[in-house]
């Protein structure tokens, strides 16, 4: 007999079978998020009903049907409102947006003086750009060009009127220029005025702490329009006789004001947020209030509240488009402006007007609101660590 | 106390202006070397800014004129747009020199509200404008009742619409904007049967419509509007020479002189026109108005006589194709009667 | 701003100078006479522009004939009222506005924010579409495109959309049939609030013995037929005392019935849309705020999926959700100053007519700042309420 060694040690590990066809891949997936119970396939099927009875009408317009240029207002209008178009048409009038280009970034700024917001614009992202990436270096230096260097620069070659510079009154102004430099100079100021309000609401002077909480308070219970009717009608009454100010710098310290009050809820939530043994800590290292508030207290608190620094930016950005209640034409004022223009005057140009601007609007919040986002991840790792 | 003003807010870069309203308009005027001048947001004919940006109208050629008797220049002007809410406070605080904004001239607005207007540069009337194709039949306003009529917030307008509806015990149903331009918006979009304003403007407005041709201004005319301009109370020489420029441009188209003929005209020996073009010996009405003597030559040569003024901006030279009517000189059957210079 | 000053002044020398107490007394004594400085210097220059220019001043002016007329009116109100009444008219209809918009914009919110956190992909991503869509569009523009798509949509009112019950939809608004109550309706009123006080007394009850003795009592369908039925019984003995006013069509537009102004419309469809995206995310944080061990340690005392959400996890989500909640309601309220710029008759649009019609900015300006004010206060001071009933339970 010969014996057989049936004794058998598998000396590799057995390969993990694949998941069942119905766990993995397309199906499954399809199984677990679209079709999980009854109710999830009523709603997807309603969701897909939705999706495409909107979708396709909206490409359809946007695209396919839309005229993107054209010398007026004919190419816009079917035949019976007297145009080329084939009657029941629709589709969006982009050839006005592309005729008014233009006004809608520059306003009503003279032509052959628009290369000077140009140029601002380009030194606006050069100093921007390397301050929103981490990894560039020298931060300090790029911050006091950004806030304090550009707006003198930027003011100067706006207005004019130094360096054999054409003055371009600031009632010509217009449009995105005007949006931009309302949004930029309303964040350049209410943040650290927010800041001090913010560190006066939780001094221990009491009139100091009330003042600052009136203030917050007021400003935070009013809307935004009548913090600009009170610029614009009420303010130069409050002067001397004889003494005014140009009504687009009433707009911007309304704006600012008006933000300076949210941001001081904002820092104060982030001041509220640092442990008291930091505090006890500055002080027992023999630091003055101010040392303690800016070497200590204030850089934890302002980067615990970044994210909703950044909310506070977009509410203002958004904000800005009210001044085209006080006739100041901002981004969407000068596309409302335009749109009673009766060589553009179709069913379709008001559609496309607004979208544009929408478009625009959101283009600045979501990117605005995606990077707070990424911020805040960044952070939020540091303090993993 | 205005040293302490400008230290105060003297940290503001932006566009600061200290001038002494109240002292001498003239004088700041002179000193900053330009007028402000306050017209409205865009009315065709009266004051709009044109493609470049440039404003036109009759109300923005009445601030040239003004330009061009102190300065002897009319392109010193610079233009305040100006809504209706904000352009009686504008002027109050002395964000502007001069209100040229088809303002309704009232016993209210000249005394309640510290204005002085200065004299009328175009009478108009409120009126309505329906769309004849969506409203066959109606031809009289008294027809209105029930009907939505769209009229811009904060003017004479909405005041005269609910008394004429009250008056004539019809109803209606106000629209109301802030903005000229969402008024025309609404009524094209059909959101009111009946839009309403000065008739001029409905002229103007009619021609921004999608299908002009469709829309008829009713007959009647429900209102007085004396449309001119309007300067701050308590300054009686700056009042004096914006009046006398008004009444300068009516003298010089009275005495037939031109835009084109002014030149020639120095020479003249008509006693009357050198008394207007200050060309007789020892000529003093300009200096004593606080101008140039030669100041209705600059008015004339920078925008002409009033009625060159009308027919470039609404009447037969301009889209709007307005007729002079009331608005011709006394001479011939109109309103406009100037008080002689001399 | 007054702190501000603070920083730039050196405090005088003296032997009390490290002392926090004399330098806290020394600024607080400077921002005094800074900040009283500066009122009487704005109320000089305001008393002098005032008599300079003749313009009146006070508010007498409230007691003048406004003549001039407002589209929607919730009070009787025509163009001989006073200007303070047409003030009034104008926060009414802020108010209703507000109001109305809260609700929508409370209830499309948590769909929304709901739908965020469904474990359908589809609905997840529709969901966010909206909310991203929203949330970064200015409002203005937002009320701009509900108006102009209202207009363009709807037809004139001569070829009217007829919707069921009598109602019809055109460019001039929604029109809807008017109840009109007859003589003897006030018992119709009077049995409603019986049968309300009926269900909460019976709620209490209920609640009393299932601690007593654990019996449940079927207290929702009770109250139903209690705050129906009793109603109904009331219009049966009062005689069925209702007539409906339809609306019919005349030579510009539709007579009678109710009407809602597409301005109306508008505006509360552009608040309520645009406050719900911001809403939603709130809802949406709230829930994730949530900790799992709580939903999963309710599944294990053998709770439904109903009950976990209602007993366990909106109450503690709730907590979270109301403060950020208030303040959204106060944005919605500001917010709907903007009716300015499509004319619905709000607070701002009619001050702002008044302040134009009688030159009086100063006080027209203070009125608008005080009311939008105590809005807002009031709003709070009911949140704060509902807050601190939720907190309670937490137990």
């Amino acid at each position: 007999m010969q014996e057989h060694d049936t004794s058998w040690v598998r000396t590799e590990m057995a390969l993990a079978e694949p998941a069942p066809l119905g766990e993995r891949g397309a199906i499954a997936w399809v199984r677990k998020n679209l079709v999980g119970s009854v109710g999830d396939t009523i709603l997807t099927i309603l969701g897909i009903a939705i999706v495409a009875w909107i979708l396709p009408q909206v490409i359809n317009w946007a695209f396919i049907n839309a005229q993107w240029t054209g010398p007026d207002r004919t190419v816009c209008a079917t035949a019976a409102q007297g145009g080329v178009q084939p009657d029941g048409w629709t589709g969006a009038c982009w050839a006005f947006v592309n005729a008014k280009f233009g006004q809608f970034i520059f306003g009503t700024y003279p032509i052959e003086e628009r290369w000077r917001p140009t140029l601002v614009a380009v030194l606006f992202a050069a100093l921007l750009v390397p301050m929103l990436i981490p990894r560039v270096p020298r931060k300090g230096l790029n911050a006091i060009l950004l806030f304090l260097a550009l707006p003198v620069v930027s003011f100067f070659l706006l207005s004019g009127g130094v360096f054999g510079l054409p003055v371009v009154e600031t009632s010509r102004w217009g449009g995105l220029l005007v949006t931009l430099s309302l949004s930029f100079v309303g964040i350049a100021v209410s943040l650290p005025l927010g800041t001090v309000l913010a560190l006066g609401r939780r001094s221990k002077m009491p009139i100091v702490k009330l003042l600052c909480v009136i203030f917050i308070e007021f400003v935070r219970g009013i809307p935004l329009i009548t913090v600009l009717f009170f610029a614009s009608v009420m303010l130069p009454l409050f002067l001397p006789a004889g003494v005014t100010f140009d009504k687009f710098l009433r707009a911007l310290i309304g704006v600012s004001l008006f933000a300076a009050a949210y941001m001081a809820e904002v820092v104060r939530g982030g001041l509220q947020a640092i442990p008291k043994g930091q505090y006890e800590g500055a002080d027992s290292l023999g630091l003055g209030y101010w040392q303690k508030m800016g070497l200590i207290v204030l850089p934890q608190a302002l980067k615990l509240v970044i994210p909703a620094i950044v909310n506070t930016f977009i509410g203002m950005f958004k904000d800005t488009s009210l001044v085209l209640i006080i006739s100041i034409f901002d981004l969407l004022g000068v596309v409302k402006q335009n749109l009673s223009d009766a060589n553009w005057a179709t069913p379709q140009t008001a559609r496309s007007g607004l979208v544009f601007a929408a478009f625009v609007f959101w283009l600045f919040c979501f990117g605005m609101s995606r990077y707070s986002m990424y911020t805040e991840r960044r952070l939020d790792t540091g303090y993993r660590r | 106390m205005k040293h302490i003003a400008i230290g105060i807010f003297g940290a503001a870069a932006l566009g600061l202006m200290a001038s002494a309203a109240s002292a001498a308009t003239l004088d700041t005027v002179k000193q900053k070397g330009f007028i402000q001048c306050g017209v409205s947001t865009g009315l065709a004919g009266f004051s709009a800014p044109n493609d470049k940006g440039e404003w036109q109208g009759l109300d923005a050629d009445f601030c040239r004129a003004v330009a061009a008797a102190v300065f002897g220049d009319g392109s010193k002007v610079k233009f305040t747009p100006l809504s209706a809410k904000e352009r009686f406070t504008a002027l109050q605080s002395g964000e502007v020199d001069l209100l040229s904004r088809n303002t309704t001239w009232t016993i209210n607005r000249d005394t309640a509200l510290g204005l002085n207007f200065v004299g009328t540069t175009y009478y108009d009337g409120q009126g309505f404008m329906i769309n004849a194709k969506k409203l066959p039949g109606v031809n009289s306003a008294l027809q209105l009742s029930g009907a939505a009529v769209c009229v811009q917030s904060g003017t004479t307008t909405e005041l005269n619409l609910a008394d004429y509806f009250k008056k004539n015990k019809m109803e209606y149903n106000p629209v109301v904007f802030e903005k000229l331009e969402e008024v025309n918006a609404a009524y094209d979009a059909g959101r009111c049967d009946v839009y309403t304003t000065d008739q001029s403007g409905l002229y103007g407005i009619r021609l921004t419509l999608a299908a002009p041709a469709d829309h008829v201004v009713l007959p009647e005319i429900i209102s007085k509007e004396p449309l001119g301009p309007a300067v701050r109370q308590g300054d009686d020489q700056w009042y004096h020479i914006v009046k006398w420029t008004y009444f300068a441009l009516l003298n010089a188209e009275e005495a037939g002189i031109t835009q084109a003929n002014v030149d020639e005209l120095k020479t003249s020996t008509d006693p009357n026109v050198q008394r207007i073009l200050g060309t007789e010996p020892d000529s003093k009405f300009g200096t004593d108005l606080g101008v140039t003597n030669d100041w209705v030559v600059n008015i004339v040569k920078a925008v002409g006589n009033y009625g060159e003024m009308f027919e470039r901006n609404v009447g037969s030279g301009s889209p709007l194709k307005i007729a002079r009517g009331i608005n011709a000189l006394w001479t011939k059957g109109g309103l406009q009667y100037a008080p002689p210079i001399r | 701003m007054a702190s501000q000053e603070i920083l730039r002044e050196e405090p005088s020398r003296g032997s009390l100078i490290n002392d926090p107490k004399i330098r806290g007394l020394f600024f607080q004594t400077l921002v005094i006479i800074l900040l009283f400085g500066s009122i009487w210097w704005i109320v000089h220059n305001v008393i002098d522009n005032l008599t300079r220019l003749h313009i009146a001043s006070g508010f007498q002016f409230l007691r003048g004939r406004a003549g001039f007329d407002i589209s929607d009116t919730p009070i009787a109100y025509t163009s001989d009222s006073t200007y303070g009444r047409a003030l009034v008219v104008g926060l009414l209809n802020t108010i209703i506005v507000a109001a109305a918009g809260v609700v929508t914009a409370t209830i499309i919110g948590f769909i929304v924010g709901i739908g965020r956190l469904s474990q359908n992909w589809l609905i997840r991503k529709i969901c966010m579409v909206y909310v991203e869509i929203f949330r970064n569009i200015p409002p203005l523009l937002v009320i701009f495109f509900w108006y102009s798509g209202v207009l363009a949509v709807l037809p004139p009112p001569r070829e009217s959309i007829h919707l069921p019950f009598g109602s019809f939809l055109n460019q001039r608004g929604f029109y809807i049939t008017r109840a009109v109550w007859g003589e003897g309706s006030w018992l119709i009123a009077v049995a409603f609030v019986v049968a309300l006080a009926m269900a909460w007394f019976v709620a209490r009850r209920a609640r009393q013995r299932q601690m007593a003795t654990g019996q449940q009592f079927p207290v929702f369908w009770t109250s139903v037929a209690l705050i129906v039925g009793l109603p109904v019984l009331a219009f049966l003995l009062a005689g069925m005392p209702l007539t409906f006013d339809f609306p019919k069509q005349s030579t510009f537009n539709l007579t009678g019935g109710f009407q809602l102004k597409p301005e109306f419309l508008s505006l509360y469809m552009a608040l309520s849309c645009y406050t719900a995206a911001f809403i939603a995310e709130i809802v949406r944080a709230g829930i994730r705020g949530v900790s799992k061990g709580q939903t999963e340690a309710a599944g294990a005392l053998g709770l439904r999926s109903g009950p976990i959400l209602r007993l366990v996890v909106v109450p503690q989500a709730m907590r979270i959700v109301i403060p950020p909640l208030t303040s959204q309601y106060l944005n919605l309220t500001k917010n709907s100053s903007l009716a300015i710029a499509i004319g619905y008759p709000d607070l701002t649009a009619t001050a702002g007519t008044v302040l134009n019609q009688t030159g009086q900015a100063v006080e027209g300006v203070l009125i608008m700042m005080i009311a939008y004010l105590v809005l807002s206060l009031v709003t709070s001071a009911v949140m704060n309420v509902v807050n601190a009933r939720m907190a309670l339970v937490e137990r």
